[in-house]
């Protein structure tokens, strides 16, 4: 939004983050250490400052997050979460944003679960294509098509919706267990493609003028900032144009703490300093996009919107939070693997199970799945991934006879994942936490949601489909497990909702341009826009941006006021 | 002030004497006997014996490899406890501490430096002094603790870390699995090793950026 605006408008773009600025490649290659980086997260937003809590159904109790631990991490400074993400960069399925009037039509409303939320988007495939395209170049995403302009060609996604472009670069190479995950995916009728992925396969210049070098593979991605600018962070992609623009201004170490408004009107917002100062920022326009979940936080903090009521099903801040329903195997092969080399997003994905699930789902209550992939992103692979033993091998995780087989099977072990559909429901929700507050005194956002029988059919089904790829690779052991936090702890960096989109402001916060519907000069970009949990959202919250962008530009700055 | 306190280790764990053959074999290379003082920041030298004792037992050296004390685990651990992390600076420590389903995470009010003193007690100072086996049954008694948690994956970690960090001494874990350390690229080698170990000779952060790195427990 704010290159956008800052590069196609006079208008002067003030961003406010709560973090530090940016550190630089040189400062990320010094930060290429598991310890500190990688276990101990040490350039996430601490959890000191306070996160959210989190319990799994309204009549429990929340408890904070005090650690990361089992989470991923959130991210804070210039580029927030974008800066350290894996960079897998799929599109969602063309239904996708028509999902509730989709499984209606296909199934019939009875069929769908109890107590589900399911809605639109408020916008189509064709509505939003473009907009894909666009991310796709900006970023430079690596990856190879399966359907373009509705000509379908083997060795991309065949399932994907019709894309009006061939990706900017060609995709990464397979490496191992990608490719053994390929062989046995063909031989099973299905349609293996290499995963998209916007960390660069080769040097690239954006349609931006920003040129960038190819990945170096060097296994410290996910968590990791780049230390060469191939990955797709905002502050290698975006922010260089930025800094050249003299109607942009970032100031850094600002917490925002509320939006100031009147009479329907956004006038500004307060934020901290870092010395603890509270200032009034006024502006015409106020965007949020402060992380998926802090958006709706911070609407909430601010008193815009009527905020959600599980039992009434009434109000529309804080609705429908999802999550990207994971299964996931750990299998070993016979051969040493390398994991210590690659990228974030590289691997061998599936879409055959991608979208509806059809019949063979139906029967066992799974009507929606996810890509399912096997991917070599070079985790950091010494400490993280040490101890991985097939299941039933030793008798205790520690001591002489533990460490031979750590040792033993280290280095040979793959994992496949799927990352799927997510139904809201009128059970989960969003709302401020009465107890624990933030390092300010404000409430922590409170996180309630759990896992109904719907995703629980889902997973076991997907489970099933990786088990059978698992064993057509040749794997010699299988470690099964759910890739899927179990509750209370169910929220993730793909997290989605919150704040969500729609065709009407009795069901949705923001309109299909992420303007507000209450507050025109108010908009919400981000995670918190999506309805429903999807497949990886990055590309998606990218492309609902740059729609919005152009809408504010090109419409809501000629007529101010509300566009739907 | 307090008193400096040191532990005494073999100088096989502070460097530049073990050696791995790429093929996996260790050799331990011409180990000069002597005893070398490395000054504590956390433990007493008490303490640091029963921990360097019990992380022995968890990751010992045996046929496979060199195990947590000539790695000097020991040494990790005492920074990171006398570090940020010990004392539980970037964890959320706002009351009420309410305890939950293991989902939670844990909940404790008690930081590292806490819990570490507190499990050491369970342990009795005289652990060091014990047989194995005597040393394996008192483990085996708490291993479903969280202390037992911590002091397993502080091991862990304490083999495999970057050697600024205090363990993992001339990198003794890291030949032992064959990983080369934190290397900027490996573009040339990329596809290239499908199902063939890619072995390097590892190389430390520090190695590889041509300058030191401050590491995190060094931060006050």
């Amino acid at each position: 939004m704010a290159k956008e605006i800052a590069g196609r408008t006079p208008l002067s773009v003030l961003v406010l983050e709560r973090g530090g600025p940016f550190r630089g490649p040189v400062a990320y290659a010094a930060e290429m250490d598991e310890v500190d980086t990688f276990i101990r997260k040490r350039r996430a937003e601490s959890p000191a400052n306070g996160i959210f809590t989190t319990r799994a159904s309204r009549n429990d109790r929340a408890n904070p997050l005090r650690t990361y631990g089992e989470f991923p991490m959130v991210g804070t400074g210039m580029g927030g979460s974008s800066d350290h993400w894996g960079a897998t960069s799929p599109r969602f399925m063309p239904e996708a944003f028509e999902i509730a009037t989709h499984l209606k039509r296909l199934h019939g409303a009875s069929k769908l679960p109890p107590d589900h939320t399911i809605q639109d988007y408020g916008i189509t495939w064709k509505e939003i294509e473009p907009y894909y395209a666009r991310a796709e170049e900006m970023m430079g995403t690596s990856g190879k098509a399966g359907n373009l302009n509705g000509k379908r060609i083997e060795g991309g996604n065949v399932f994907e919706g019709p894309r009006s472009r061939e990706f900017p670069n060609p995709p990464h190479p397979m490496l191992y267990a990608p490719l053994l995950f390929a062989k046995a995916a063909r031989d099973l009728g299905y349609h293996p493609f290499p995963m998209p992925s916007s960390t660069l396969s080769q040097n690239y210049t954006s349609p931006d003028g920003i040129t960038r070098v190819g990945c170096q593979y060097c296994g410290h991605c996910s968590l990791f900032g780049c230390m060469v600018g191939a990955k797709a962070s905002p502050n290698f992609t975006l922010l260089p144009i930025l800094q050249s623009k003299k109607n942009f201004t970032a100031r850094t170490n600002c917490q925002v703490r509320r939006i100031v408004h009147a009479d329907g009107k956004a006038a500004g917002v307060t934020y901290v300093d870092d010395s603890g100062t509270e200032f009034m920022q006024p502006a015409e326009t106020v965007i949020v996009a402060a992380w998926v979940f802090n958006n709706a936080r911070l609407l909430m903090l601010s008193g815009i919107g009527e905020p959600y009521d599980p039992v009434s099903g009434k109000g529309t801040l804080g609705k429908n939070p999802t999550y990207a329903v994971h299964a996931g195997v750990d299998f070993f092969l016979d051969k040493p693997q390398n994991i210590f080399m690659g990228s974030g997003g590289m691997a061998t994905a599936i879409g055959d199970f991608g979208g509806d699930l059809g019949d063979e789902g139906a029967k066992q209550g799974a009507l929606r799945g996810g890509l399912i992939f096997c991917y070599t992103q070079g985790d950091p692979p010494v400490i993280s991934n040490f101890g991985k033993i097939p299941e039933g091998q030793v008798q205790q995780n520690w001591g002489s006879e533990w460490k031979n087989a750590a040792i033993q099977w280290n280095d040979r072990y793959a994992t496949m994942l799927s990352t799927e559909n997510h139904f809201p429901y009128r059970q989960n929700y969003l709302d401020l936490d009465p107890t624990y507050t933030d390092k300010w005194g404000d409430p922590l956002l409170r996180v309630t949601m759990d896992w109904t029988d719907a995703e629980r059919n889902q997973t076991a089904f997907m489970l099933k489909k990786e088990v059978e790829i698992a064993m057509a690779m040749g794997a010699v052991g299988i470690l099964p497990r759910s890739g899927t936090r179990a509750a209370p702890l169910m929220v993730d960096n793909h997290s989605h909702g919150g704040a969500i989109m729609g065709a009407s402001p009795e069901t949705s916060v923001v309109n299909p341009f992420l303007q507000h519907w209450k507050m025109p000069n108010l908009w919400v970009v981000g995670g918190s826009a999506l309805p429903q949990g999807e497949e990886h959202l990055t590309m998606t919250v990218a492309a609902l941006a740059y729609r919005a962008a152009d809408a504010f530009i090109d419409r809501y700055l000629k007529r101010p006021g509300a566009l739907a | 002030m307090k008193r400096r306190e040191f532990i005494e280790l073999s100088s096989q764990s502070i460097g530049g004497l073990l050696i791995y053959s790429l093929a996996g074999a260790p050799l331990v290379v011409n180990a000069q006997e002597g005893k070398v003082k490395v000054p504590l920041r956390f433990f007493t030298e008490q303490e640091a014996k029963v921990i360097m004792a019990a992380c022995e037992r968890i990751f010992p050296a045996n046929e496979s490899g060199p195990g947590a004390t000539q790695a000097g685990v020991v040494v990790y651990v005492d920074r990171q406890l006398a570090g940020p992390y010990g004392r539980d600076k970037y964890r959320y420590t706002q009351p009420p501490f309410v305890d939950s389903a293991p989902g939670h995470g844990y909940q404790g009010k008690e930081n590292p430096q806490d819990i570490y003193r507190a499990g050491i007690q369970k342990l009795g100072t005289g652990f060091f002094e014990l047989a194995v086996e005597k040393q394996d049954e008192q483990l085996k008694a708490i291993e479903k603790t969280h202390f037992f948690q911590q002091l397993r994956q502080h091991t862990i970690e304490g083999m495999f870390c970057d050697p600024m960090h205090g363990g993992n001494a001339d990198m003794i874990g890291w030949q032992m699995l064959g990983y080369p350390g934190p290397q900027m690229s490996y573009r040339a080698q990329i596809g290239k090793y499908n199902g063939v170990a890619y072995r390097t000779k590892p190389q430390s952060l520090q190695q590889i950026l041509g300058y030191p790195v401050k590491p995190w427990e060094d931060e006050e």
